[in-house]
């Protein structure tokens, strides 16, 4: 592996990130899967970064899986998507932030269909104007929102209070990282290091001291892939992707699988129980399965935040052998109760996979 | 210095037409900005499709150069001049050459393979070119992979850089489905105990004894071509190489891998071309090759009068077909030349 080649890639693929002012669209699904996701990204902005971040409780879903499942038509998605446009356009902002890759993806392409074509956006601002009165203008920016904790990376590791350095060994951790489809498959010149050789979620690896590996099916669908999963005859499929990727990066030993999607974490994280399940095996060390995390409970975790503030006791896979393997201190016994101090529930220990 | 005819490009067609234009009597200026003459030849190992070494080609091109021709390497054109029938070509630290008459002849380029991303040309150590292994054969190396050891499968993909929208490539470039089969049987005849896979679109194999060729390397060195385009390349913990593709005849995908994958690199237009075409006002078709007065009746010849085009600066062709081109070129020099009076 020449590593000089991927840099020249890198080098090739950046972007215009907005700096500050974001106004910021959800995801429809990640307060489920990984509900301290977005609450953590917001603390970050705000009381790390000191940025300026707005979210208006009217904000609806972009209808991205309905379009990429192909049961809501494009000239619908643009519509909705021109009304989050409006609200944007209203709160007196221009620099769009989203939380979720379809919706990134959505947007983009959006964008880039109104630009190559203007009559249909002229369409679509009629259509929204008829249907709410609405006008909107384009955003200045479009970023996902791993683009804009990739931008301030470096303020995050100074700002942070622990490393991706195994704290026994003093070697760095060894990362998976596996960017959504739609950040940059769909386009690659929008995302940071393109589609084959992505540098959004290396960058902050390697920024917090970790190190990347490359392993074979490092391109492969993490197994949501939306009809994969969202048909149920289809859901074996859906988990043999998922376990093509785990038995393939296996060999290399990582510490952890880190993800910028929302389906990604949730379905490299459920599927490993459902195939320790089925086949009996597991992926981590010691009857552990591979840590599976968002750029945003990683970011929380260099900036020393309390793991089950980032949601961490969601997790499918325990992340203890990784906090263990860092050196966050957490204090198990409060890891099933919630703000209010009351005991949330605790999922039924697996068969195989180890559960803490 | 005045001449009457300056030959842009010392590859095999400049060569040619400089030769050709010579022997009929015209004094002839070649301008060639590398070190050498020759061109892609030099750096070829052997021909398809007999396997005839690359040099005694250029060497019976550069004998045919008579004495007379003056010969200027390393020459940076800086830029073109025309004075009625006259024309000066301006050359970085050097004096400027005037003639009646231009034949560009600045060829091609090989297509970067690091374009195409997910092979990881220049990324994953056993991934190289058939630039690469033709040099791996002129230099008399042997064929190993980034470890040193003999490879038991080498994977040749075709179609790199060339009929391919992703790269703004659309056209063929027509010589690397032959080189592809002939560099597969140089793997066999130096490597018998090594299986090689050809992974194809289409084999074109237009020209005389290509057919043959295609045929010898399935049914004597057992070669197994695959009709798939290859999706993507990853790198194995070996460091071999894990190819995803398609058996289009089967109607399969497959995974396979290889110890070291070859990918065969297609033409593009030169940057001296584009930078001559820009000097002179040349037009340039879709693909980004020159464009001629007619591609069927005027195919040397261009809308400024004096200058000429020959070879692989029109779109891929095979030496073969360079040298006719140049000296269809030469005679239609010749003809404007007497016309000038």
């Amino acid at each position: 592996m020449k590593i000089e080649g991927k840099r020249r890639i890198w080098k090739e693929y950046q972007k215009e990130i907005a700096g500050d002012h974001y106004f910021y669209v959800r995801s429809c699904v990640r307060q489920n899967f990984f509900p301290g996701s977005e609450k953590t990204f917001l603390r970050i902005l705000k009381e790390v970064l000191d940025k300026d971040i707005y979210e208006n409780p009217s904000h609806t879903t972009c209808s991205g899986i309905g379009y990429h499942s192909d049961i809501v038509r494009f000239e619908t998605s643009m519509t909705m998507v021109a009304r989050q446009f409006a609200l944007m356009t209203e709160a007196g902002y221009k620099n769009l932030a989203t939380s979720c890759i379809t919706s990134f993806g959505l947007y983009t392409e959006i964008l880039e269909t109104w630009h190559h074509f203007p009559e249909v956006e002229e369409r679509v601002r009629k259509h929204l104007k008829n249907a709410t009165g609405r006008e909107f203008e384009v955003p200045d920016n479009l970023s996902h929102a791993s683009d804009i904790i990739y931008k301030f990376r470096n303020e995050i590791a100074s700002k942070g209070k622990l490393r991706l350095i195994n704290h026994i060994t003093g070697k760095p951790l060894r990362a998976v990282e596996h960017i959504g489809c739609h950040y940059s498959r769909m386009f690659p010149i929008k995302g940071i290091g393109g589609a084959e050789y992505p540098y959004v979620l290396t960058g902050m690896i390697e920024e917090w001291g970790g190190e990347v590996i490359d392993y074979p099916e490092r391109r492969h669908c993490c197994g949501f892939g939306f009809r994969q999963y969202l048909i149920q005859a289809n859901r074996g499929y859906s988990i043999a992707c998922s376990k093509k990727k785990f038995d393939s990066m296996r060999p290399y030993k990582p510490d952890f699988i880190l993800t910028n999607c929302p389906g990604c974490p949730m379905f490299l994280d459920r599927w490993q129980y459902a195939i320790s399940e089925m086949e009996g095996i597991t992926y981590g060390e010691n009857g552990f399965g591979i840590p599976v995390l968002t750029y945003e409970e990683l970011a929380g975790m260099i900036l020393g935040y309390n793991p089950w503030d980032l949601g961490l006791q969601v997790h499918q896979v325990p992340v203890e052998p990784l906090l263990d393997k860092i050196g966050i201190p957490y204090d198990q016994s409060s890891k099933f109760l919630g703000k209010d101090g009351k005991f949330i529930g605790k999922p039924a220990s697996p068969a195989f996979l180890k559960f803490l | 210095m005045s001449r009457e005819v300056i030959v842009i490009g010392g590859g095999i067609a400049g060569i040619t037409a400089a030769s050709s234009l010579s022997e009929s009597g015209s004094r002839v200026t070649l301008l060639e900005k590398e070190k050498y003459i020759g061109g892609h030849v030099k750096k070829w190992d052997r021909l398809f499709p007999s396997f005839r070494p690359a040099n005694e080609v250029l060497d019976w091109a550069e004998k045919s150069m008579s004495s007379d021709i003056e010969v200027l390497k390393e020459a940076t054109i800086t830029s073109i001049k025309r004075e009625g029938d006259k024309f000066t070509v301006y050359i970085q630290n050097d004096e400027p050459v005037t003639g009646k008459a231009i034949v560009l002849a600045t060829g091609y380029e090989l297509f970067d393979a690091r374009k195409k991303e997910e092979y990881g040309y220049g990324i994953y150590d056993n991934v190289l070119t058939s630039a690469d292994l033709e040099a791996i054969f002129r230099e008399g190396k042997k064929i190993v992979t980034a470890d040193g050891k003999t490879p038991r499968r080498v994977g040749i993909v075709h179609c790199v850089g060339s009929r391919d929208e992703k790269v703004g490539n659309l056209y063929c470039s027509k010589v690397c489905c032959v080189t592809g089969v002939k560099q597969a049987i140089e793997i066999k005849q130096v490597l018998p105990g090594t299986d090689v896979y050809g992974f194809y679109m289409d084999l074109r194999m237009f020209d005389r004894h290509f057919e043959e060729l295609y045929f010898e390397a399935q049914q004597k060195w057992g070669i197994n071509f695959i009709r798939g385009r290859v999706s993507e390349c990853a790198e194995n913990e070996d460091r071999s190489i894990l190819i995803k593709t398609e058996d289009t005849l089967t109607g399969k995908p497959l995974k396979m891998t290889v110890d070291v994958l070859i990918l065969l690199v297609g033409f593009i237009p030169s940057v001296e071309t584009n930078k001559l075409a820009s000097m002179l006002g040349l037009q340039t078709g879709d693909d980004g090759f020159l464009l001629s007065m007619d591609e069927h009746t005027q195919d040397n010849n261009t809308a400024i009068p004096g200058v000429f085009l020959t070879g692989a600066l029109k779109g891929p062709t095979s030496i073969i077909n360079s040298i006719a081109d140049a000296r269809s070129t030469a005679l239609q020099v010749q003809v404007y030349l007497k016309s000038i009076g």
